[in-house]
């Protein structure tokens, strides 16, 4: 938010605030970013992790919520199959606008070491991702930074979705 | 300089065989006069076309159109009361059949017998899932990964693959990255065959490295700004070095020495 220069003691306590719409919005986006609680595979135990006690996603204000209709990030955890791909996409179109989508370990990113003909080699070809986290599996503190990350992007994007997606070119 | 060998299909053969490589074999026995295995190979009578000892376990090799009435002798006969695998093995190119196999288990003697029987490409083998509930799945595992047909089985559906799967992938000849089909299945399926040139082909190439991306892969050529496209040809640019590092002290006009 805009930095400003307000001294509420001389100017008789008036709470002045400037900033844009923009910023205002993405403040209220990145700060309570509410993940899907969506599994695919081992990666899914350091994405519980990270929810849990010890690494506290709380904290950043991001709670994992059961229903596609309540979440606005989706971190696809694990290997995607091609049998799930289908359903995979399917909770990524019940989520409501705007959302952005994690990429998490190596599987969901490039199909990893699983380089068969059961597997999709990289989920950006299903949905559009916009962080790809590194990792095999990425520890709790790598996905806290992923999503920290994530918060900046929103900072940087416009208030209006449509002018992200001419920017950002995203998928379908 | 090394031989090149063709890197398309891997699947057919090792990368190197030595010359005098033999495979090492389990070695096999014969039936033990008067054991527990002898009595379960005469209560099976004639159907038994071969018997030995592998590992402790009774091979017994029928033929594919005995298999219920063996097992079932064995189960209520001998007591083996647990089927714990069945599946297939593909020798479709070296003898033109597929191998099948019972693993079963008698709890009480704590023995195993593999009953083993060959059937050819298209032919049925009948279900055992009357005598044993856990053939079910195996059968139907079968069915997806062999493609071979199971007479009589209350269920017979793909497991694993999808239901509208084509090709059965643990076949030989079946490509280990998959075929047409399998390459652009989820495309096919979510967003329909006109999407296929949007998203494009599946790189199969792990060590994959687009040199004109320059937002997902680090820079091979002159560095650009994230995002630049660079399609068109990269831009040379000559090598500068910091203003502050080449300070020429010779064209100083500041005198130095006072005394002049």
């Amino acid at each position: 938010m805009a930095q400003h220069q307000v001294n509420y003691a001389s100017s008789a306590g008036l709470p002045i605030a400037l900033t844009s719409v923009d910023k205002l919005v993405n403040w209220g986006r990145s700060n309570s970013l509410w993940p899907l609680t969506y599994g695919l595979a081992c990666c899914a135990i350091e994405m519980m992790a990270s929810g849990a006690s010890r690494y506290d996603f709380d904290r950043m204000g991001t709670i994992f919520r059961a229903s596609p209709r309540q979440a606005d990030v989706m971190i696809l955890a694990g290997t995607l199959s091609k049998k799930h791909a289908e359903f995979a996409r399917r909770l990524y179109d019940q989520m409501t606008e705007p959302k952005w989508v994690i990429s998490m370990g190596s599987c969901a990113n490039t199909g990893g070491m699983f380089n068969t003909y059961a597997t999709v080699q990289g989920v950006d070809r299903i949905v559009p991702v916009d962080i790809y986290l590194p990792g095999c599996a990425p520890r709790p503190e790598t996905l806290q930074y992923a999503l920290m990350m994530l918060q900046k992007k929103i900072r940087k994007e416009s208030a209006n979705m449509k002018k992200n997606e001419k920017q950002n070119l995203r998928l379908v | 300089m090394r031989k090149y060998t063709p890197k398309d299909n891997v699947q057919a053969k090792a990368y190197y065989t030595d010359r005098f490589w033999a495979a090492p074999r389990v070695p096999r026995e014969a039936v033990e006069e008067g054991g527990h295995f002898e009595k379960v190979v005469s209560a099976l009578g004639e159907s038994v076309k071969e018997s030995y000892i592998e590992v402790g376990q009774l091979v017994l090799h029928i033929a594919s159109t005995d298999n219920f009435a063996v097992i079932k002798t064995l189960k209520e006969v001998c007591g083996y009361t647990q089927c714990s695998e069945q599946s297939a093995v593909d020798y479709l190119a070296r003898d033109g059949e597929f191998e099948l196999f019972y693993q079963l288990l008698n709890v009480h003697e704590a023995k195993r017998v593999r009953v083993v029987c060959r059937i050819k490409k298209n032919e049925a083998i009948e279900s055992i899932v009357p005598l044993f509930n856990s053939a079910n799945f195996a059968e139907r595992e079968m069915f997806d990964m062999f493609g071979i047909q199971v007479n009589n089985h209350p269920f017979l559906k793909r497991i694993l693959m999808p239901d509208d799967w084509e090709g059965h992938p643990l076949l030989k000849t079946y490509p280990l990255h998959g075929d047409e089909f399998a390459s652009w299945y989820e495309v096919d399926k979510i967003f329909g065959k006109e999407y296929r040139d949007v998203i494009g082909p599946e790189n199969r190439d792990p060590a994959h490295i687009d040199r004109y991306d320059t937002k997902r892969f680090a820079r091979v050529g002159y560095e650009v700004p994230f995002g630049t496209d660079i399609s068109e040809g990269e831009t040379e640019q000559s090598i500068e070095y910091s203003e502050t590092f080449m300070v020429n002290y010779n064209k100083s006009s500041k005198q130095l020495d006072k005394r002049k």
